[in-house]
């Protein structure tokens, strides 16, 4: 069985840009703000980057189709760069690139940059886009809140428990992100909301309210990566820190198309978190995780990823959210950065910015959220539709 | 040749009902002739329906009267508003009805005695037929036409084996008599004054033609139990059977109040009920009427008994939901301009290969089987879905159009595009297996639960402006019920958009 990545690739630098409507930038100015904080954080020149992984969603609606707008904006040396797409999970998909390639031998110094540039469709949500030649004939206009809203009728269905009962936890879930986000000065949104107004808010797709929904948001985030000999000369102070796993579990249509899930619960979840445990050697994650970055598009997918990493058991996510245990100050505390809802969506970013925050918490550097020196962290990323989708899980910490 | 006659049949009629006192309210400043109580309802399609999603409905409904024995050779599609000009509609319609490519087909319009010309041309041909009409007419707001119109459609079965009603003969005039016409790419008819169409149209060119079929078939005016008068109001219909010697009671149940003129449908519509209320070896006379006069003489048989449990006219009259929203009316009929903003800009172009390739998932809803595990999917694909299987190329068709299914999860979407906000889907599941996603239709806000019982329609998908191709898809809707009309229940709290 093969060994997997854990603590054979270290992060030495990572740069985030503030999320949000950056109507005064291109996607290239992003790539650029992220890029020149990483390269000052890793404290290295651009010519040792060896090869560069790229996460991009919509190309249409930004530098278009290749690396070759990371390649030209960055002015990279000539060196291999490679453009991914995986819907929600293309952000963490480039830093697997990255990391994989380092892990493999192949490099010593490389680069994953993500970015999105979702602003300039013009109207709010998420670019219309085709579902390919087959799907647009039959399958349902559907939009991303619409699918994962669907989490919250199965759920409230397999585990008998009112609507309006899982909707106070789904409140709970976007207030704290909204605490959360206040705090966080690169955030999209940053304003406190309570919980009344989330209860009362415009529907968008029943049981969804406006503020169950994450933000759409312009943004870049990029990680720089070595091995950890190289690593050891580069990290000034504080903790160096690594990869312990990174997993990928994607649909095979089965949750769409075979009759044996119930929609209250992301199969794929479970599946890449179950890997990344073995893979990370975690046995308990709810005790050995300081902190968790998971992907809240919607508050009631944040809900039901908690039960789906095994923080929570079926059934019961609802209560301990309401409990307060992912609270800034709870037993996990999870998207401390304002996640998704409040930090932003940009698509191709937003695995890496999860990144960003655990090298920050973990090295001591996140200001007002900093955390009692974490060792370990999680980020999750859920792309797609509950009932088809790509799940990333990367398990990083202090090595 | 053997003995051809009705074996089936099969009406449609949209679940929403528009009260003409919501249309004669909202144009009465414009029209002072507009009456001052209009009565009745006309069945309007939903912005999803139009004469080929009906002509489905009723197709299958005949079909499902066959009791699944059904395997028609050919089939006849009667409009006036058919949505392509060349693209067979019927072609459409038999393979979204589960015909083969084996399948004879045509079009027959340009008439509103299309209807009962298709008819008549199906029990004049040969080996089982079937003969769907429908139409949903235009009409200029403010206009009589608008009050009048209906949206419907009717199907029949023809063959030669358990006849319900005998095919006895048939008689046809043709004369170019305008009292109103729509020209080619119009979108309103252009109707002439009610007296002269009456006085020198209707009077004479009905009584002449039913003189003509009586002599053919050598039987009185007076052995006539039923007289089906096209789409005419119920005095014009009581003046002509009188004026041809027709017995007043010979004339059926109107329908016009309860659901429109339905065009080139409407006697077709019209005799689904006249079915029911016949009793064995009584003579029917089918009429339509559109520049100049067809006639269809039927005698029932011992069996007409069993045209009582077909889905006729009146079970689908008997279902519907009032919708008083006028506006929503125009906007579905593209007679006003709603704003839905900047995703409706979307491109709907349709790669026609790959329709072509997946004609008989998209059009016809045929999923798998596999053989190897017995799992029914949809779509079917290559590898069979089951995690425990995985067998590959062992899928054996699988109907699902006539399947019914209950919603597993659901959302009201109203950030999607929908031009009868919201757009509602989920997942769903098939009874005796399967499950996928699909577009549901003709809900209302507020109800749909986990466990609704679905029922699946062809309904348009998407509609194409920059090429003037329009795709049609299945989706799941609320089963008729056919027991009687169907109470809407109110939008539950947190349901709306506002909350």
């Amino acid at each position: 069985m093969a060994e997997g990545i854990r603590d054979k690739v270290a992060i030495v630098g990572m740069g985030c840009t503030r999320f949000g409507e950056r109507w005064d930038c291109s996607a290239e100015d992003l790539m650029v703000e992220a890029f020149e904080e990483a390269l000052a954080d890793a404290n290295i020149e651009r010519d040792r980057i060896e090869a560069a992984w790229f996460g991009l969603s919509s190309d249409d609606q930004g530098p278009g189709k290749s690396a070759l707008s990371l390649s030209t904006a960055l002015r990279l040396p000539n060196i291999a760069a490679t453009r991914v797409e995986n819907m929600c999970a293309t952000g963490t998909e480039a830093l697997r690139g990255a990391v994989y390639g380092v892990a493999s031998g192949a490099y010593d110094v490389a680069l994953a940059l993500g970015v999105e540039k979702l602003k300039d469709t013009g109207y709010g949500g998420l670019p219309e886009r085709t579902k390919g030649t087959f799907e647009d004939l039959w399958f349902p206009s559907v939009t991303a809140p619409g699918s994962f809203a669907q989490f919250a009728s199965s759920y409230v269905e397999a585990h008998g428990i009112d609507m309006e009962q899982l909707k106070e936890a789904m409140a709970h879930v976007s207030w704290k992100s909204h605490e959360n986000g206040a705090k966080n000065p690169k955030a999209h949104l940053r304003k406190r909301v309570d919980k009344d107004k989330i209860l009362n808010a415009p529907m968008i797709a029943y049981p969804l309210g406006l503020f169950d929904c994450c933000g759409v948001s312009d943004g870049s985030a990029c990680a720089i990566v070595t091995t950890p000999a190289i690593a050891e000369k580069l990290v000034g102070e504080g903790p160096m820190v690594t990869v312990k796993s990174m997993q990928l579990a994607l649909s095979n249509g089965s949750e769409i198309g075979f009759d044996g899930w119930d929609g209250s619960y992301a199969l794929t979840t479970r599946l890449a978190s179950q890997r990344a445990y073995r893979e990370a050697g975690i046995e308990n994650p709810r005790e050995e995780l300081d902190l968790i970055e998971v992907h809240d598009c919607f508050s009631v997918t944040e809900l039901v990823t908690m039960e789906d990493l095994g923080l929570s058991k079926p059934g019961e996510g609802w209560r301990d959210v309401l409990a307060g245990t992912y609270d800034a100050d709870g037993e996990v505390p999870c998207n401390l950065d304002g996640g998704l809802k409040c930090f932003g969506h940009p698509i191709g970013a937003t695995g890496l910015r999860m990144v960003y925050e655990l090298y920050l918490q973990l090295r001591g550097q996140a200001g007002d959220r900093q955390l009692d020196t974490p060792k370990l962290g999680l980020t999750h990323n859920l792309g797609g539709f509950p009932n088809k989708n790509v799940c990333s899980i990367s398990v990083i910490g202090t090595c | 040749m053997k003995q051809r006659g009705i074996t089936s049949f099969g009406a449609y009629v949209p679940r929403r009902r528009l009260p003409r006192e919501a249309i004669a309210s909202a144009v009465r400043w414009a029209t002072p002739s507009m009456p001052g109580a209009a009565k009745g309802h006309r069945a309007i399609c939903s912005h999803d329906e139009d004469s080929i999603t009906m002509a489905v409905a009723a197709t299958h409904h005949a079909l499902d009267g066959l009791g699944g024995s059904g395997d028609p050779g050919s089939l006849f599609f009667a409009s006036t508003t058919m949505p392509f000009a060349d693209r067979q509609n019927a072609g459409l319609i038999a393979a979204a009805s589960g015909l083969g490519d084996a399948a004879a087909s045509a079009d027959i319009g340009g008439s509103l005695k299309a209807g009962v010309t298709a008819l008549r041309l199906a029990l004049e041909g040969a080996g089982d037929s079937l003969v769907v009409a429908a139409d949903k007419r235009q009409a200029k707001p403010g206009s009589p036409q608008e009050l009048k119109y209906g949206d419907a459609a009717a199907a029949f079965s023809i063959g030669e084996t358990e006849l319900l009603a005998e095919f006895v003969c048939a008689h046809a005039t043709s004369v170019d008599f305008t009292d109103h016409y729509r020209s080619s790419g119009a979108s309103f008819d252009y109707v002439l004054e009610e007296r002269w169409a009456r006085d020198e149209g209707l009077s004479r060119i009905i009584p002449q033609a039913v003189t003509g079929l009586l002599e053919k078939a050598g039987i009185a005016a007076t052995d006539i139990a039923h007289f089906v008068p096209a789409g005419l109001n119920p005095r014009d219909a009581n003046s002509m059977a009188a004026a041809c010697g027709i017995a007043a009671e010979a004339i059926p149940e109107e329908i016009i109040s309860k659901a429109g003129d339905a065009g080139c449908a409407h006697p077709l519509l019209s005799l689904t009920l006249t079915l029911q209320n016949a009793g064995p070896g009584e003579f029917v006379l089918l009429l339509g009427y559109g520049q100049g006069a067809e006639l269809i003489l039927f005698r029932t048989t011992d069996r007409i008994g069993n045209a009582a449990p077909l889905i006729g006219a009146r079970a689908m009259l008997a279902d519907f939901v009032e919708d008083d929203n006028y506006l929503r009316f125009l906007s579905f009929n593209g007679l006003v301009e709603m704003d839905w903003g900047m995703r409706a800009e979307r491109d709907n172009r349709t790669a026609q290969s790959a329709f072509f390739r997946h004609r008989h998932t998209v059009t016809g809803f045929v999923g798998g089987r596999c053989t190897e595990c017995d799992t029914p999917q949809f779509p079917r694909t290559r590898v069979c879905v089951n995690p425990s299987c995985r067998s590959t190329g062992t899928q054996v068709k699988e109907p699902f159009a006539d399947k019914r299914a209950s919603v597993k999860s659901f959302t009201e979407d109203w950030l999607a595009l929908s031009f009868n906000p919201p757009l509602i889907y989920g997942n769903i599941r098939f009874d005796g297996g399967g499950v996928t996603m699909l577009e549901f239709s003709d809900f209302a806000p507020g109800e749909v639960a986990v466990g609704s019982p679905l029922a699946m329609q062809f309904r348009i998908k998407d509609i194409d402006p920059q090429r003037g191709f329009r795709r049609y898809c299945w989706k799941a809707v609320p089963p008729r019920n056919l027991d009687g009309p169907r109470t809407v229940p109110p939008a539950k709290q947190g349901t709306t958009h506002h909350g």
